[in-house]
């Protein structure tokens, strides 16, 4: 079950990352995980929002480059070893990660980690015959 | 095929043109010697009295004229006619220094009208056009040089001037614009400002586009054409000789023809100031023949091009002159190699991804220049993964290695932030003090 992330391409200068962040409270969005990856000049961030569609369009409008892309949210056990276990599953039928993070926010005692893979339906099918649950879209979103 | 607007001179014969040119160039150099202190003194310093030019390859022997020569006599040193014979002045923007002022007789603006007249009929345009205008109307020679020869072929002048995009696109939208008048980096800008005012530029009756007033690639033409839907058109002109009309491309797209029967080109080596031969490059050296207010004699364009050898499919027997490719201040010499900005545009046109809107940033490394290259991201194109973005970066970067020879730094940018304007995009910034 894929989850809707926001992508934003943001120039290494100070205060644009506040601006994005800006833009997104004035507009009522809240943010339920981030993440910066960042080379020499630029960067992406990565967002999982309570309103992707809504905030897709703000930010366009906004004169943000920003793109929507499907990700994973899988629910891993809050124990040492658990991350290992979910990535396991996916080494396991060959499945390469493009990249990764952690959710700010616990259900019960899972912890989520929001992941994009090479070959989304492959990855959930490895990740749920391997006995983990996959997050449903809108149980994140409103956290 | 469109017609020619005046045959018996863009057919005028080798022997022909040699005749009249020689005849015109003995009248400007005695007029230009007689009125004009500064050449006066030129020739005399030189040892060269106007009835030494004899024949044609006597222009070899004047002394040149420097743009730096204008700016010491502003502002009317170089003016050949007093103020009551003059109907007309424009300058230079004068963003290098002071600016070059020049001034028009009645019959110059006459013959202005008549050039580009003639260079508008060589891109196709005809009385049944509607002719946006979308350079600055003022001091800037474009938005007037173009106003008068486009109202002489019988086109119907819209004046639109510089700025306020939107409403730009509002009018060739609702009065049905099919020739553009513009600098490429305006039309492009115009694309991009239609883009998000959902106007699709290809369903409009816009069909011809004549650009000018700053270098520009192959590339950056086959994207406006794409994007508009037209056919687009180079030509040249400076005010220093008269402003647009000195040069214009014919619907074969290959080349410049250059108005001989009003201007002598000369293709000079520019460390040395040796003629070279047809088919080299090297600066453009420009004499005006018919020039009453503000005659030139081989005046120093600073542009760097050649003139083609080839005849012309069109018909036209004028010489054509190719694209300029930068102009000689313009180079810079990065790491021992001479760079134009030209090839770092013509490089990133062929990139798919991003907007052929760039900015060299000129720095200090140690006592060396170094130079990076801004490049903004297209909107369309967004790969979320951050791998791909540095490969793409990287690749660009290969590109650039190829073509000039040495290493430059990609910096990908956000779309629109690099600044548009309706004039010349300023495409280097010197950081070498900071």
């Amino acid at each position: 079950m894929a989850i809707k992330q926001i992508s934003v391409f943001l120039e290494n200068r100070a205060g644009r990352l506040w601006e994005l962040a800006d833009e997104l409270g004035k507009a009522g969005v809240n943010m339920r995980a981030l993440s910066i990856g960042e080379a020499a000049d630029f960067g992406v961030v990565r967002m999982i929002v309570n309103n992707p569609d809504a905030a897709q369009k703000m930010l366009t409008d906004a004169g943000f480059t920003v793109a929507e892309t499907d990700v994973l949210a899988v629910e891993i056990p809050d124990v040492p070893g658990g991350l290992a276990s979910v990535l396991g599953a996916l080494k396991d039928s060959g499945i390469n990660i493009e990249y990764a993070y952690a959710f700010v926010a616990r259900v019960g005692e899972k912890a989520i980690v929001s992941m994009r893979v090479e070959d989304a339906s492959a990855g959930e099918k490895s990740l749920v015959d391997a006995g983990f649950s996959l997050v449903d879209a809108q149980k994140l979103y409103t956290l | 095929m469109s017609k020619i607007w005046n045959p018996e001179y863009e057919q005028i014969s080798h022997a022909r043109l040699e005749e009249l040119q020689l005849q015109r160039l003995q009248w400007v150099v005695k007029w230009a010697y007689e009125r004009v202190p500064a050449y006066k003194q030129k020739f005399d310093a030189a040892g060269i009295k106007p009835k030494d030019v004899k024949k044609l390859g006597d222009l070899a022997r004047l002394p040149f004229t420097t743009k730096d020569e204008l700016k010491e006599d502003y502002p009317y040193g170089f003016f050949a006619l007093p103020m009551n014979k003059i109907v007309r002045i424009h300058s230079t923007s004068g963003t290098t220094g002071t600016p070059v002022v020049v001034g028009y007789s009645r019959g110059d603006l006459n013959t202005w009208a008549e050039l580009v007249a003639r260079i508008v009929t060589a891109a196709g345009v005809t009385e049944d056009d509607l002719a946006q205008i979308s350079f600055g109307y003022g001091m800037f020679t474009g938005g007037f040089g173009l106003h008068y020869g486009l109202e002489r072929v019988g086109a119907a002048v819209l004046p639109a001037s510089t700025g306020n995009t939107e409403r730009q696109i509002r009018i060739m939208r609702d009065f049905g614009t099919t020739t553009l008048i513009s600098t490429p980096t305006y039309a492009l800008h115009l694309c991009e400002v239609a883009d998000t005012m959902g106007v699709d530029l290809r369903k409009l009756p816009l069909r011809i586009g004549l650009f000018g007033s700053e270098p520009w690639s192959e590339g950056m033409r086959g994207e406006i054409q794409e994007r508009m839907g037209i056919l687009a058109t180079d030509n040249y002109g400076l005010t220093e000789v008269m402003g647009p009309g000195v040069a214009g491309e014919c619907e074969e797209q290959n080349g410049q023809h250059f108005n001989e029967d009003h201007f002598i080109p000369e293709i000079i080596n520019p460390e040395t100031g040796d003629v070279l031969p047809r088919g080299e490059t090297g600066e453009l050296v420009i004499t005006t023949l018919t020039k009453e207010g503000f005659p030139m004699i081989r005046y120093r364009t600073r542009d760097l091009t050649y003139l083609m050898p080839d005849e012309c499919p069109c018909g036209r027997t004028l010489v054509k002159m190719a694209r300029v490719l930068g102009r000689t201040d313009d180079m810079l010499i990065i790491k021992g190699v001479n760079v134009f900005p030209s090839q770092i545009e013509q490089v990133l046109t062929e990139v798919e991804g991003v907007e052929p809107q760039y900015q060299i940033i000129l720095k200090k490394k140690g006592v060396m220049n170094d130079i990076e290259v801004n490049v903004e991201m297209s909107e369309k194109f967004f790969p979320d993964a951050m791998r791909k973005l540095v490969e793409f970066e990287r690749a660009i970067e290969a590109r650039l290695q190829t073509v000039l020879g040495i290493y430059v730094k990609v910096n990908l940018v956000e779309p629109m932030s690099i600044e548009r304007t309706g004039g010349k995009a300023k495409r280097v910034i010197d950081r070498r003090d900071a």
